[in-house]
């Protein structure tokens, strides 16, 4: 290892401090301003209460859709050669480029009752705008790269000879694939499933379009917390952000912890 | 054991294998020997079923195999890389083709877990099974490779290149330990090496290849005494040539007599011990071409600008289609 460990650790510290603590802590600062009670009626009253619940559920359940399908897209661009696969693999990162409204309109349009996708939804009874399906919907789109980026570099790493050793054993493919490739790039799923997860949960510009924010029913809690610095309630504001931000951090550090238990057991 | 008929083989317009015949003996150690881009390791993937020919077949103890999918040939493959599941210890590794087995030959829990126990005991891994493949060292690695290979019984076993990533003092030692294990298990082998060396040291019969050809079949001893092609004679241990009319004389650095009236005269600009011997290298007078000679080393050095004179006493003349015309002694 270099050495200048106490030199590039004191760096990080305050790096870190300078960058993400001193604005958190200020946060705080302000939220404990309100006095406890106060701050159990703002942060948790019925109303934050469904929209922590819809912002972190619809966070959970896009970060899985991608889990399955990003998995699929790093599979094909790790896998195969085709004609434009750099031109597919730009197109993965398009969501980090995009301003989010843009595609919020973008997606309104496509599933509004009237809208391409929408007009054929509609007789069916589905209805995907203003409810919280299109929120999955866009933060799906949102987070695909972040589960693609996670995985691609692992499955290249794990090499075609693994499987290849499986199926001389005698495995079929989907034990090779449920014994073998899984667990093996397991981590790295859950890494993109935790950063696709963080950016939902947080995710504002192309939610609000879609959502309709009908509060209690399609209001996600960073809206929610809009709508009060609007109403000049920023102690309110700040409240709802402390308890997302504790929620948010309880949860990536339960991964991190995953993570750190499952490198230690592979012993690299 | 093995019958291979009429493999050939391309990837895209990279003929890879022209119409290759071979058969295989039960209980033989073979040596796929050639450059890389020679083919052999393609062979070794089509006779275990990684890969498929485009036409020929591939007859394995009796049964035509030609179509048959890796997971139903039972034959085992050890990897350059070793392929370890890193996710899962040496032992669960090692016991992996035995917990995949579906229906009636599927062996209970414990039974597997012994049977994993026996393999790494035969490797001399005693007692690593708890370990992940991280925590080994690549001969460990290899030995699990193995061990994992050997726990489904398999009638064949093939290794691609499978010292190729570990170094030189391991390498060795692994070697003598693998040939050993062949006879002691009564083993089917064949192993790709793109080193002579390696081949010569373990093979009962080595199988010379370039571009996509079979060069060479026989053993070692033969193959190196009496190569068939220019390209053997270059490939497998080391060649001086001569220009001669109508093709090209090869010997060996020590198929030399040095004598005073020799007809030829080396001008040495290089000396060095390799081993037992004097090396001597540098260009003959007359035609410039570099040659390599081995000196008793029972002599003094040779001396840097000496005039070496000699006679090759065993030689091997090709002509210019690269045929074997006869072996000169002069």
């Amino acid at each position: 290892m270099l050495p200048g460990f106490g030199l590039s650790f004191g760096f990080t510290l305050a790096w870190l401090t300078l960058i993400v603590l001193i604005p958190l802590a200020t946060i705080f600062l302000k939220a404990a301003g309100l006095g406890w009670a106060e701050f159990v009626e703002v942060g948790f009253s019925e109303r934050a209460m469904a929209a922590y619940q819809l912002s972190f559920g619809t966070a959970a359940a896009a970060g899985l859709v991608n889990v399955v399908f990003g998995l699929v897209v790093a599979w094909v661009l790790v896998r195969y050669d085709f004609p434009g696969k750099q031109v597919v693999s730009a197109l993965v990162d398009l969501p980090f480029a995009l301003p989010t409204a843009v595609a919020g309109i973008a997606l309104t349009a496509l599933y509004a009752p009237q809208g391409w996708i929408g007009q054929f939804l509609e007789p069916l009874g589905i209805k995907v705008a203003f409810t919280w399906i299109g929120i999955t919907i866009a933060l799906v789109f949102i987070g695909l790269p972040f589960v693609v980026r996670s995985v691609e570099p692992v499955l290249a790493d794990l090499g075609r000879d693994v499987e290849e050793a499986a199926a001389t054993l005698g495995a079929t493919r989907w034990q090779t694939f449920t014994q073998v490739i899984f667990p093996a790039i397991g981590p790295a799923l859950l890494t993109g499933f935790a950063l696709a997860f963080a950016r939902g949960v947080g995710e504002y510009g192309s939610v609000i379009f879609i959502s309709g924010n009908m509060p209690g029913r399609t209001e996600i809690a960073p809206l929610l917390i809009v709508t009060q610095l609007e109403q000049y309630a920023y102690a309110g504001a700040t409240a709802i952000a402390v308890v997302m931000m504790l929620a948010s951090f309880a949860v990536l550090l339960l991964i991190n912890l995953i993570q750190a238990a499952s490198r230690r057991r592979m012993g690299a | 054991m093995i019958h291979l008929r009429g493999i050939t083989k391309r990837f895209g317009d990279y003929p890879a294998l022209h119409g290759i015949d071979l058969d295989v003996a039960p209980g033989e150690f073979i040596a796929l020997l050639g450059p890389s881009g020679s083919g052999k390791t393609t062979l070794l993937r089509i006779i275990a079923g990684l890969e498929f020919q485009d036409s020929g077949t591939v007859l394995l103890g009796g049964d035509d195999v030609s179509r048959t999918p890796v997971a139903d040939r039972h034959v085992g493959f050890v990897f350059q890389h070793y392929a370890l599941f890193r996710h899962m210890t040496v032992a669960d590794n090692v016991a992996f083709g035995l917990s995949v087995r579906r229906g009636k030959g599927r062996l209970p829990k414990a039974a597997r877990r012994a049977r994993a126990e026996e393999l790494l005991r035969l490797v001399q891994l005693e007692g690593l099974g708890p370990r992940y493949p991280g925590q080994l060292s690549g001969g460990q690695r290899q030995r699990v490779a193995l061990a994992r290979a050997l726990a489904i019984e398999p009638r064949l076993l093939l290794l691609d290149e499978p010292f190729g990533a570990l170094d030189a003092k391991v390498r060795k030692d692994l070697r003598r330990w693998l040939r050993d294990l062949h006879k002691a298990m009564g083993l089917t082998s064949i192993f790709v090496t793109h080193d002579q060396e390696e081949a010569l040291e373990l093979a009962d019969r080595v199988v010379v290849m370039n571009q996509g050809r079979i060069e060479q079949v026989g053993a070692p001893d033969a193959v190196y005494m009496n190569p068939e092609t220019p390209f053997v004679s270059h490939f497998v241990g080391e060649t001086n040539r001569l220009p001669a009319p109508g093709g090209e004389i090869h010997f060996r650095p020590h198929e030399i007599t040095l004598a005073a009236d020799g007809a030829e005269a080396l001008l040495v600009d290089n000396v060095f011990r390799k081993g037992a011997v004097w090396r001597a290298e540098g260009l003959l007078e007359g035609s410039g071409q570099f040659v390599e000679l081995d000196l008793p080393s029972s002599g003094d050095a040779p001396q840097l600008g000496q005039t070496i004179r000699f006679h090759p006493h065993r030689a091997r003349m090709f002509n210019a289609a690269g045929d074997h015309t006869q072996g000169e002694t002069r």
